[in-house]
C-alpha cells in the first residue's frame, strides 16, 4: 500500500516537474523551431508542422548584419562588468562577513533594495550623464553600468559564501604576516573559489541577457547581441523567422555555457544554502 | 627577549565587559598556562595579546616595547588555534612556509627551514599532502610547524590539544614541553584541562569571569590557593569545601580539605562519615562519603580500599593542610 502510494506520489511530482519545465522551455523551443521556417510559414500556426524546414532565415541574418561584432561586444561587456564587479565585491563582502559593523545588515538590505527600483527611474539621469561625458555607445560606459547593476547581487552572494569560511583561518594568515591584500588574494579567494565561480557564472549570464540598459545606451560600436536581436524586430513586414534566428544565435553561447556550468549555477542560485 | 606584560588590559564588546582589567608580567622563556571555566575570557585575553582583538583600554608590552596598536605579525608571536586553522587549499609545505613567504625570505632559505621543521615534527613524508588528507594529530603538528618556522619570541596556544584523543594528547603534551625546552621561547597556553595545566606550567594564571584570580606555580596554587574559586578549581578530585558549624571550629567561614589530605580510621577521628560510593581506580580508591554536618565529601584512600557502601568510617584532616576562607571567599592566612 505505502509503496504504491509513494510510487504514485513520485509520478505526480515527476509529471508536474516536466510540465513546469516544458512551460518554461517552450518559448525557447518555439523560437528555435520558428528560426527554421520561411517568413510565411512562421506565422502560419495551423500548418506549422506540415510545411518544410529551411535555414534561409540564418543566411539572411548572416549576410545582413555582423554577428561576430555583436557577439564580441556581448562577451566583452559580460566578462568586463563581471570582472570589475568581483574586484570591488570581494573586498566588500570580506569586510561585511569578517569585520561587520553595527549597520552591516542594514547596508546589505539597502544594497538589495536598489534592485527593487524599476531601472527606468534612473534612465534619464544616467542617459544625460552618458551624453555629457561622451560615454554613449562606448564599451567602458556600458561595462560600468552593468557592473553597478549587478554589484548588489554579487556582494550578497559572496557575502553568504564568505560567511561559511572560518574566520580563524584568515586570522592565522594575519599572524603569518599577510597584508590585507595578500590575505584576500592568497587565502580567502582560493578558499572561496566554488562560490566565486558560481557568482561569476550567474553574473555573466545576467550581464549577457541585460537588455534595458544595453538597448538604451548603445547604437553600434558597443552594441551587444541584444541590439542584434532588436534590429530584427520591425513595426511592419514579416520578420518572425529572422528575429527567431537572431535570437537563437544570441542565446546559443550562453546556453552552452549554462549547460556546462549547471552544477555551479544551482549552487549559486541557492545562495550558499546547500553545501 | 620574549617578555610579555599586560598593563590593566581591558576588553569590552559593546556594553559587555569581558576582561575588566588584567595585569600580568610574563618572563622570558616562561611557560604560562591560562586556566578557567568555559567563557571566562581565556581565548579573548590570548587574542588580545596576539593582536587579533583590540584592547578597549590598557596596554600590552612585548619585549618592553608598547605593542598595543601593533599588527599581529609585528609582535613576534605565533599562534596555534584550537581548530588548527590550516589553509585548506595549500599543501603541508605551503602551510608551513606561508609566513616565511609573506616575510619575503629567499626560496632556498624557506626550503631549508621547512625541511628542518618537518623533520622535527615527523611531517617530512606528508609535505605534499593537503590538510584534509591528514589525521588530527598530523594537522596539529602542521599547525605547530607553521608556528615554529617563523622563529617567534613567543608562542600562543589556544587549547591546541582539545580535539585529540587521550593517548595522542599525552604524547603531544610531552612534545610541546620538549619543544619549549629546546627553543626556550616564551609560551602562553590556554586550556581547561587540569592535568595539562599542572604538568606543563611554570606558572598558572587562573581566570574567573575575566579577572585574574591568582598567578603562581602549580604547587603554589595547589598548596596556597588565595580564594575559594582557585581552591575549587585546582586539584582533582576537587577540594572538599565545608561551611557552617564544622568550619566555625577553625575560625573560618569555609574550610577546604583535599581528598588526599584526609586520614581514614575505623575507630576514631574528627568527623564520622558513611560511605555511599567507592570508585576503584587501581592505584587509588575514591570514597564518596556522607559526613553528616559536613555534607558530602570525597576521600582518597591509597591502593585498593575494601569499602562496603553504608559502612561507617572516621575522617581526620591533616591539620596543616586545612585551607581557611572568610565569607568573601578569600583565604585567611595565619
Ligand atoms: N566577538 C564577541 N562579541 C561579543 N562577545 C564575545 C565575543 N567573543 C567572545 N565573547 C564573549 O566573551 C566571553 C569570553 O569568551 P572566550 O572565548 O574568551 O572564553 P573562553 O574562556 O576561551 O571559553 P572556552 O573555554 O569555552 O573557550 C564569552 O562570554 C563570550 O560569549
Ligand atoms: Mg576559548
Amino acid at each position: 500500500m505505502a509503496r504504491n502510494a509513494s510510487i504514485r506520489r513520485k509520478l505526480v511530482v515527476t509529471a508536474f516537474a516536466w510540465t513546469v519545465g516544458l512551460v518554461i522551455f517552450f518559448p525557447i523551443l518555439w523560437t528555435v523551431l520558428t528560426s527554421f521556417k520561411t517568413e510565411g510559414d512562421a506565422i502560419n500556426i495551423a500548418s506549422f508542422f506540415s510545411t518544410g524546414w529551411t535555414t534561409e532565415a540564418y543566411s539572411v541574418v548572416q549576410s545582413r548584419s555582423n554577428y561576430v561584432q555583436f557577439a564580441m561586444n556581448s562577451v566583452i561587456l559580460a566578462l568586463g562588468s563581471t570582472f570589475f564587479a568581483l574586484v570591488i565585491a570581494i573586498p566588500s563582502a570580506w569586510a561585511m562577513a569578517f569585520a561587520p559593523g553595527k549597520r552591516t545588515k542594514d547596508l546589505l538590505m539597502w544594497m538589495l533594495s536598489t534592485k527593487m527600483m524599476p531601472p527606468v527611474g534612473a534612465l534619464i539621469p544616467i542617459y544625460l550623464i552618458f551624453r555629457d561625458f561622451g560615454l554613449l555607445d562606448t564599451r567602458g560606459g556600458i561595462i560600468t553600468v552593468l557592473m553597478l547593476l549587478n554589484l548588489p547581487i554579487i556582494i550578497w552572494m559572496l557575502y553568504t559564501y564568505f560567511k561559511e569560511i572560518p574566520g580563524e583561518i584568515l586570522e592565522a594568515s594575519r599572524m603569518d604576516g599577510a597584508s590585507l591584500g595578500k590575505e584576500l588574494l592568497y587565502v580567502l579567494t582560493p578558499m572561496a573559489i566554488p562560490g566565486i565561480a558560481s557568482t561569476l557564472l550567474l553574473n555573466i549570464i545576467l550581464a549577457w541577457n541585460e537588455a534595458f540598459w544595453t538597448l538604451a545606451l548603445t547604437t553600434k560600436d558597443a552594441a551587444p547581441l541584444t541590439q542584434f536581436i532588436a534590429s530584427y524586430s520591425s513595426p511592419e513586414g514579416l520578420f518572425w523567422a529572422k528575429l527567431s534566428a537572431a535570437s537563437t544565435m544570441a542565446i546559443a553561447p550562453i546556453l552552452v555555457l549554462g549547460w556546462f556550468a549547471q552544477k555551479q549555477l544551482v549552487r549559486g542560485l541557492t545562495f550558499g544554502a546547500v553545501k | 627577549m620574549g617578555t610579555i606584560s599586560l598593563k590593566n588590559a581591558r576588553k569590552a564588546f559593546g556594553d559587555v565587559v569581558i576582561i575588566p582589567g588584567a595585569s600580568l608580567d610574563i618572563r622570558n622563556g616562561e611557560f604560562v598556562v591560562f586556566v578557567g571555566p568555559s567563557g571566562c575570557g581565556k581565548s579573548t585575553l590570548l587574542r588580545m595579546i596576539a593582536g587579533l582583538e583590540d584592547l578597549t583600554s590598557g596596554a600590552i608590552l612585548i619585549d618592553g616595547k608598547d605593542m598595543t596598536e601593533a599588527a599581529p605579525s609585528k609582535r613576534g608571536l605565533s599562534m596555534v588555534f584550537q581548530s588548527y586553522a590550516l589553509y585548506p587549499h595549500m599543501s603541508v609545505r605551503g602551510n608551513i612556509s606561508f609566513g616565511l613567504k609573506m616575510a619575503g625570505m629567499p626560496k632556498a632559505e624557506i626550503e631549508a627551514k621547512v625541511a628542518k621543521a618537518a623533520a622535527t615534527l615527523n611531517l617530512t613524508e606528508y609535505l605534499d599532502r593537503k590538510p584534509r588528507q591528514l589525521s588530527g594529530g598530523q594537522r596539529q603538528r602542521v599547525a605547530i610547524g607553521r608556528a615554529i618556522v617563523r622563529n617567534p619570541e613567543g608562542f600562543l596556544f589556544d587549547e591546541p590539544l582539545s580535539n585529540l584523543d587521550a593517548a595522542l594528547r599525552v604524547n603531544m603534551r610531552l612534545e610541546i614541553m620538549q619543544m619549549h625546552k629546546d627553543l626556550g621561547a616564551t609560551m602562553i597556553y590556554v586550556t581547561h584541562d587540569q592535568v595539562e595545566a599542572m604538568t606543563m606550567a611554570d606558572r598558572i594564571v587562573v581566570l574567573n569571569r575575566g579577572n585574574i584570580e591568582q598567578v603562581g606555580s602549580p604547587l603554589e596554587l595547589y598548596n596556597r590557593p588565595d580564594s575559594l574559586f582557585v581552591a575549587g578549581f585546582i586539584g582533582s578530585p576537587k577540594m572538599n569545601l565545608i561551611s557552617g558549624k564544622p568550619a566555625e571550629k577553625f575560625d573560618a567561614h569555609t574550610i577546604g580539605i583535599r581528598p588526599e589530605h584526609l586520614g581514614i580510621s575505623l575507630k576514631d577521628g574528627t568527623w564520622s562519615a558513611k560511605i555511599s560510593l567507592a570508585e576503584h581506580l587501581g592505584a587509588d580508591t575514591f570514597l564518596h562519603v556522607d559526613a553528616g554536618p559536613c555534607g558530602m565529601m570525597t576521600v582518597r584512600a591509597a591502593g585498593e580500599y575494601d569499602a562496603a557502601p553504608g559502612a561507617k568510617i572516621f575522617l581526620t584532616p591533616e591539620p596543616d593542610r586545612i585551607h581557611r576562607f572568610d565569607k568573601d571567599g578569600r583565604a585567611i592566612r595565619k
